[in-house]
């Protein structure tokens, strides 16, 4: 099941300055973990004890997945998938 | 050094004035590569605070998309400071994840006196830049500074 992942600038250096990147899974956690065995360093920029950061935003198609079931959301062949970091301060 | 029509200046500082006492926070989008803010966008604080803000990820993800399809970049990230001075917090610092982007904070504690800074932000260093005013970019120098300035 091959996605599309779109990697923010501050993330390239993992993906050798790509913008967007293929993988597969089932879920995002399957996502993230294909991503990882090409991209090494990726994963521990968006997951922490086994959830997503929490000013890291994930979107599978047009859903923030926060609100469709974390790193257990759904992905379908074909999805695109987008990684934003929160933009946040005090 | 950041140089910025007079115009996104001020409609930062009336966005900054208009949400006081909550912070106020946008982005002003720019074609890729030209580092020239043209595009201001007023984005949704969701954490509505006088101490935080945080870009509603839905708005994000329109407002990023559409800077995408127009190959535009976001050239300056805005926030307010409603009672501190106009200089990144340290939540701001570990939150900056736009290497690239100015960040441009206005202070509206005083508010006959609104105080407008611009910082670049990268790996958790935070470097303060100039700010030129200017009222168009078609006589300004906002090229790369090989060349002295005629004057």
């Amino acid at each position: 099941m091959a996605v599309k992942v779109s990697i923010p600038t501050i993330l390239r250096t993992h993906t050798s300055g790509e913008k967007s990147v293929e993988a597969s899974g089932g879920t995002l956690g399957q996502v993230i973990d294909d991503l990882e065995s090409r991209h090494a360093g990726l994963k521990a920029r968006l997951v922490k004890e086994d959830a997503l950061h929490r000013f890291i935003n994930v979107y599978v198609n047009d859903e923030d997945v926060r609100f469709s079931g974390g790193l257990n959301a759904e992905v379908k062949d074909g999805d695109n998938v987008t990684i934003l970091p929160a933009v946040a301060g005090g | 050094m950041l140089v910025i029509r007079r115009d996104l200046v001020d409609a930062m500082v009336a966005h900054a004035r208009r949400d006081h006492p909550d912070e106020a926070c946008g982005v002003i989008a720019g074609p890729e590569g030209s580092d020239r803010p043209e595009r201001l966008v007023e984005m949704v604080n969701a954490e509505r605070s006088p101490t935080f803000y945080r870009f509603d990820s839905m708005e994000q993800l329109r407002v990023w998309r559409a800077m995408d399809e127009a190959d535009e970049v976001p050239v300056v990230i805005y926030h307010s400071h409603t009672a501190t001075e106009a200089y990144p917090s340290r939540t701001d610092v570990s939150f900056a994840s736009e290497p690239d982007a100015h960040y441009v904070l206005v202070s509206t504690r005083d508010a006959h006196d609104v105080e407008l800074r611009s910082y670049r932000i990268v790996d958790g260093v935070v470097t303060e830049e100039q700010v030129d005013v200017v009222e168009s970019y078609m006589f300004s120098h906002t090229g790369a500074d090989d060349v002295p300035d005629a004057d």
